[in-house]
């Protein structure tokens, strides 16, 4: 495989890597808070149509985000009705927001635009643009360093570079502010925070608004950014693996970023056979990449490469003890 | 909280959940420009006002008792089981394997031989997330989800490079040995006065209905159902009690995803006769729902599996007649979970609320 | 208006769980600059009385005043406010933060967390100073004692700028030497002007550590008291009301056979921690061993491993016949084969399935029994419950429906199945824990009585109580446990409750083993 080719498969990782890393820390909210979200696929399917239609009509992508958090949000805050207010089963609920998304959305679709549930392809300002980085042209001479900025690094939608920004923030967040101290609390033991004095469900709704503004985010680049508009069950299952890399990084946010991107870098590889089988010599199945995150997930899970525990007081609504 | 009566939680709750869902799906009908009595009308007419729409309606009812039944067990054993999409997929391979390369001389031998691959290769996909579960702790739920995304790249792999016959561009098995056709609901005798042209229903349907019967002997009838139920009901009681909880994990996930492998004998040997991309077509997932409307009972297993045929079928006439999407569909099973199984306690306080009103006014008038 | 010299005044206090009214008309005044005690037997109200004060529950009637101002407490935030601390019993730490992080939670300064911690540090320097209250601030929770993990919890509250200081149950999970600490910290507070309330039902503390004491029974408040003009015989007599007839009409045991020899019996918890530290005893045919002593000294673990219920090493006999202490044939299905039934002391985790019927538990950990069989597939549902209704009967169980739910049933009459179940099962040895725990007067005599007629019928019965009324009632031999092992064998007709106290505070130990 020579340079290129790698540069080639490193800027399409970063493509490919960005909404499974937004859904993530989306996820990692949530489930730090302790509810788990198997529901991530559901919330970005949703954002992904409001951002599409309403890229659509206004011609704007920022008005197409803002309409795919929206949308999201709707979903969390349902989630977060259902599992904080009415104590129900969390995973029940993600489950049924997931079916729920998968078929409002073509329903929607199908409504406004009759193209078969998808929205019509969008063009210029209605997609996030691909914005280059200063001196990229410039530096491209420069051996190795120069086309890696160029080609990998410089030419993403400005989601891409909010993504990466949001992992910075996050690890900021729950690590030196207040609110992140209180999060991982809540999410560990909310008796300790009831008893000094915190709401319990003001916090989990808060973080499961959190959820729903990132997979807005999430679902919004996958319509206006990664692809030109939204089709069917476009999420393809990102929102799960999303959170199989939330398992994989313990719930951290800097390891849930390599996490994505070697999920990114699997999704790339899959879309390239002929790389794999030039590099190993035998023909290795497309199915077996693609599987490769879900493999590793399990592996994680079963304790073999470190164990992924979980936010102890994760998947259980909070009843103060008598 | 008051508890409430016995009527009204087995009957009263699943209506009300029903209901809610009902009218919440009626809304979206009229969000999207269409009429919702015109839906239910051609639903009802496709799918239960004739012989042909209940062929369809009793097979997806079928497939639907299958993965319902396998929720159930696991559920009654404190166990989500997600993987069912996985697993009667798996049982799809293992029927696909029975028959394509064993000449069966009939196919009520080819029908045994067939349900014992479904079953066991079904078993088989569930027994890993299970192992790590009663072993490692892995949580269930993400492990079965897991499994069901590597089960459809394991499928795609087998259909394009393994089992795909040469010559042939779509990912799918070649065609069963007709001697392992199974008979349609239009081929068996007597029945064939009612059902007149060819539908998909097959005699699954009745071996659906005896797992049914077998499912509940088992839970309530027997030591192993007994154990199962309080196990999931106390894990430290059932350690007091002296019940193995590995054994119990274990043999709750097999029969489990032996039940959700089973479904196969309906949809790829009884309907499709060959083995296809996706063959479980989301029929693993409605089994949650169905559990769940039904109670995780039997009986109510295979009346919201009747109910979720007709759904099917109904849904599937809306896609043909009106302008309603099929999607429909996937909304309103949507909406059941939500209501029937995590909105349930919302559900209950609402009638507990009512339950507490009618009692004090009585309490006035007398 | 209330008295200013008052911490606290609590007027008229009334809280009802459904049916149960945990607390009535609750008057209780705590001056200034105190150690005040409130005791009472388990499920007397003390704890709730204190959630109310704490704002965890709302009280349905009644006022409080903290510093003679009307103080409503809504929620633990107005209580914080207002200058209350509380240590509960079960710790509300975060595990996996360390000292310092959870010292600030909900109390930090601002938005941003540096700021708080380097304040909290020099805070925590100044408390540790003042108050011995030594505890490495960057330790993270699970790895400290419990005994540390308690002054954390202190600490808490103390960084909350807490004047009132509540403590429910402070020494129930403490060895004494903690429990010494912990009293002089109580008295260092107290001599910087802090009020401290201290719950417990062990009436050794009262009187070491308290200037006045609040007796609770059933819910109501029966009497405050100067601590140095009361004795413990008079606490105990307030605190069970009308000195209850608790003697048990029996005969003098005749002893037959060994049934049960344990040898230096030992059990490791999940965390590697020796919670059973070897113990040795046996129990003949006909004989009640009671085990006596304060809660958490190894006695449930000591019923565990006998039970099955847990991984133990050593070596124990059953008639004779080896038992496996791990591995095959250690499980609760062995053990009921081997003729051991099991009264455990937590009916509602481990005795009963709440959700299933009564029937239904009275078939629980005996699924197996040939009686319940109707062929080698299916179990005969209605033998067992005509057995129900048979064991209903005897056991007086009201309502005697066999298709209730466990959970509809009384405590009473819940403890009255697992002990019908297990008692009927006419075992060589019987296990049983806190008989009585949570159980109405009159099921408790009946309950007595059927532990001395199993005795009578020759069965070996292990007993385990933290009630010592119960254990000298009951036993024909006690063995006192402290601290994971036996601290030595008391004759019940010769030995009295000061003996049996030193023993089970491990003070008398060396001397009596």
């Amino acid at each position: 495989m020579d340079y290129a080719t790698l540069l080639q498969l490193l800027d399409s990782t970063l493509r490919l890597a960005t909404p499974l890393l937004l859904a993530c820390l989306a996820g990692l909210y949530s489930e730090r808070s302790g509810v788990f979200d198997i529901g991530l696929e559901g919330k970005m399917l949703v954002a992904a149509m409001c951002a599409g239609a309403v890229a659509f009509y206004t011609g704007s992508a920022w008005l197409g985000a803002l309409a795919g958090i929206g949308g999201s949000l709707i979903f969390a805050l349902i989630h977060g009705v259902t599992s904080i207010t009415f104590r129900g089963n969390q995973l029940i609920a993600g489950v049924a927001l997931n079916f729920l998304a998968s078929g409002l959305t073509v329903l929607t679709a199908q409504a406004l635009f009759g193209q078969g549930g998808r929205t019509p392809p969008l063009t210029g300002a209605a997609r996030f643009g691909e914005l280059t980085l200063p001196f990229a042209e410039a530096l491209r001479p420069v051996p190795l360093i120069g086309p890696l900025y160029a080609e990998v690094i410089s030419g993403h939608s400005v989601l891409v570079y909010m993504a990466f920004a949001i992992v910075a923030l996050t690890w900021w967040v729950l690590y030196r502010t207040r609110y992140g101290l209180r999060l991982r609390a809540v999410g560990e033991n909310p008796a300790a925070v009831d008893t000094a004095g915190v709401s319990v469900a003001g916090l989990r709704f808060s973080a499961v608004m959190v959820t729903g503004v990132l997979c807005g985010l999430a679902g919004a680049y996958m319509a206006t950014a990664l692809q030109a508009g939204f089709g069917k069950e476009m999420t393809a299952g990102r929102g799960y693996i999303a959170l199989a890399a939330l398992i994989f990084a313990k719930w951290r946010p800097v390891q849930a970023m390599w996490a994505c991107l070697l999920f990114g870098f699997f999704q790339a590889l899959a879309t390239r056979p002929d790389i794999v089988e030039g590099i190993v010599r035998v023909k290795v199945p497309v199915s077996f990449i693609e599987a490769l995150p879900y493999i590793l997930t399990v592996i994680v899970l079963a304790g073999f490469i470190g164990k992924a525990i979980p936010p102890r007081a994760g998947g259980e609504p909070y009843v103060k003890e008598r | 909280m008051d508890r409430l009566p016995r009527w009204a939680d087995v009957a009263l709750v699943p209506f009300v959940s029903l209901t809610l869902a009902a009218i919440i799906s009626a809304l979206v009908i009229v969000a999207i420009g269409q009429d919702p009595w015109e839906a239910i009308t051609v639903m009802v007419q496709g799918s239960v006002m004739n012989a042909y729409g209940w062929g369809y309606t009793l097979y997806y009812a079928t497939s639907f008792i299958f993965t319902g039944l396998a929720v159930t067990v696991a559920f009654h054993a404190g166990l989500f089981n997600i993987g069912g999409e996985g697993q009667a997929q798996l049982g799809g391979l293992g029927v696909a394997l029975t028959l394509l390369f064993i000449p069966w001389p009939h196919w009520t031998i080819a029908l045994v031989a067939a349900s014992l691959g479904a079953a066991l290769f079904g078993a088989a996909w569930a027994a890993i997330p299970a192992y790590l579960q009663a072993k490692r702790g892995s949580h269930i739920v993400i492990t079965t989800i897991m499994f069901n995304y590597i089960a459809a790249s394991l499928m795609i792999f087998m259909l394009v490079d393994v089992l795909r016959p040469p010559g042939k561009m779509d990912p799918a098995t070649a065609n069963f040995p007709p001697a392992t056709h199974l008979p349609s609901f239009n081929e068996i005798p007597g029945l064939n006065l009612i059902f007149t042209s060819g539908v998909p229903a097959n005699v699954t349907f009745f071996i659906a209905l005896a797992m049914a019967v077998v499912v509940w002997l088992l839970l309530w009838r027997t030591r192993l159902g007994y154990q199962i139920r309080a196990f999931g009901k106390s894990e430290p009681a059932a350690r007091y009690a002296g019940i193995n909880p590995t054994k119990i994990i274990m043999i709750a996930m097999l029969i489990s995803g032996g039940l959700a492998g089973l479904m196969a004998i309906n949809n790829v040997m009884g309907e499709a006769e060959r083995l296809l991309g996706n063959s479980a077509s989301g029929a693993g997932f409605i089994g949650i729902a169905v559990a769940l409307m039904g109670r995780n009972h039997p009986i109510g297993v295979v009346l919201a599996a009747l109910l979720f045929g007709f759904l099917f079928q109904g849904g599937a006439e809306l896609g043909l007649w009106t302008k309603i999407p099929i999607e429909l569909r996937t909304v309103v099973q949507g909406l059941v979970i939500l209501f029937t199984g995590a909105l349930d306690m919302m559900v209950r306080m609402l009638l507990v609320r009512i339950f507490a009103l009618f009692r004090t006014s009585r309490l006035e008038a007398a | 208006m209330a008295d200013p010299a008052y911490a606290i005044e609590l007027k008229g206090i009334s809280k009802a769980f459904g049916p149960v009214q945990a607390n009535r008309d609750i008057n209780i005044a705590v001056p200034k600059g105190t150690i005040h005690g409130i005791i009472g037997e388990n499920g007397a109200g003390k704890s709730t009385l204190m959630s109310i004060l704490y704002g965890f529950y709302k009280a349905d009637a009644g006022q409080i005043f903290v510093n003679g101002q009307l103080t409503p407490i809504p929620d633990s935030q107005s209580a914080i406010r207002a200058g209350i601390g509380m240590v509960f019993q079960h710790f509300k730490l975060v595990q996996n933060f360390s000292v310092l992080e959870n010292i600030i939670l909900g109390a930090e300064d601002g938005q941003m967390l540096n700021s708080s911690l380097s304040k909290a540090r020099k805070e925590l320097e100044r408390l540790a100073r003042d108050y011995e209250l030594e505890v490495d601030p960057d330790a993270l929770i699970e790895d400290l004692s419990v005994g540390h993990q308690q002054r954390v919890e202190i600490l808490k509250a103390l960084y909350r700028q807490a004047d009132i200081l509540i403590l429910d149950e402070p020494t129930g999970v403490l060895t004494p030497d903690e429990a010494d600490h912990l009293f002089r910290i109580l008295k260092g507070l107290k001599d910087q002007g802090k009020t401290v309330i201290l719950i417990t039902h062990k009436l050794r503390e009262i009187m070491e550590a308290t200037d006045n004491v609040s007796v609770m029974r059933r819910g109501t408040m029966v009497a405050t008291v100067k601590t140095a003009e009361t004795s413990p015989e008079q606490l105990a007599e307030l605190m069970v009301g009308r000195k209850v007839l608790l003697e048990v009409q029996k005969g003098a045991a005749r002893p037959g056979e060994v049934v049960l020899s344990v040898k230096d019996l030992r059990v490791r918890d999940e965390h590697r921690v020796e919670r059973l530290k070897g113990v040795s005893f046996e129990i003949r045919a006909g004989e009640i061993l009671g085990i006596a002593g304060v809660a958490g000294n190894g006695q449930s673990e000591l019923l565990a491993a006998l039970g099955g219920m847990q991984v133990a090493t050593g070596s124990v006999t059953l008639k004779g016949a080896v038992l496996p202490l791990s591995g095959a044939g250690s499980d609760g299905q062995s053990r009921r084969s081997a003729g051991i039934a099991h009264v455990p002391e937590d009916r509602h985790h481990h005795g009963l399935i709440l959700d299933f019927t009564a029937w239904e538990n009275v078939a629980f950990g005996y699924f197996n029994d040939p009686r319940y069989q109707k062929s080698r597939l299916f179990m005969d549902n209605d033998a067992i419950r005509a057995d129900t209704e048979r064991k209903m009967a005897k056991f007086d169980i009201r309502p005697p429906i066999p298709t209730l739910a466990a959970k509809s049933f009384s405590g009473g009459n819940q403890q009255k199945i697992v002990v019908a179940r297990e008692m009927e099962q006419n075992p060589a040895l019987l296990l049983i824990g806190q008989p009585t725990r949570g159980v109405d007067i009159g099921a408790i005599e009946f309950i007595h009585n059927q532990i001395i007629a199993l005795r009578d019928a020759g069965a070996a019965i292990l007993l385990v109580s933290v009630e010592l009324d119960e254990i000298m009632s009951l036993s024909d031999r006690i063995a006192v446990m402290f601290d994971g092992r036996i601290m030595g064998f008391r004759d019940p007709e010769t030995t009295d409750e000061r003996e049996l106290g030193l023993l089970m505070a491990g003070v008398a130990g060396k001397e009596a083993a």
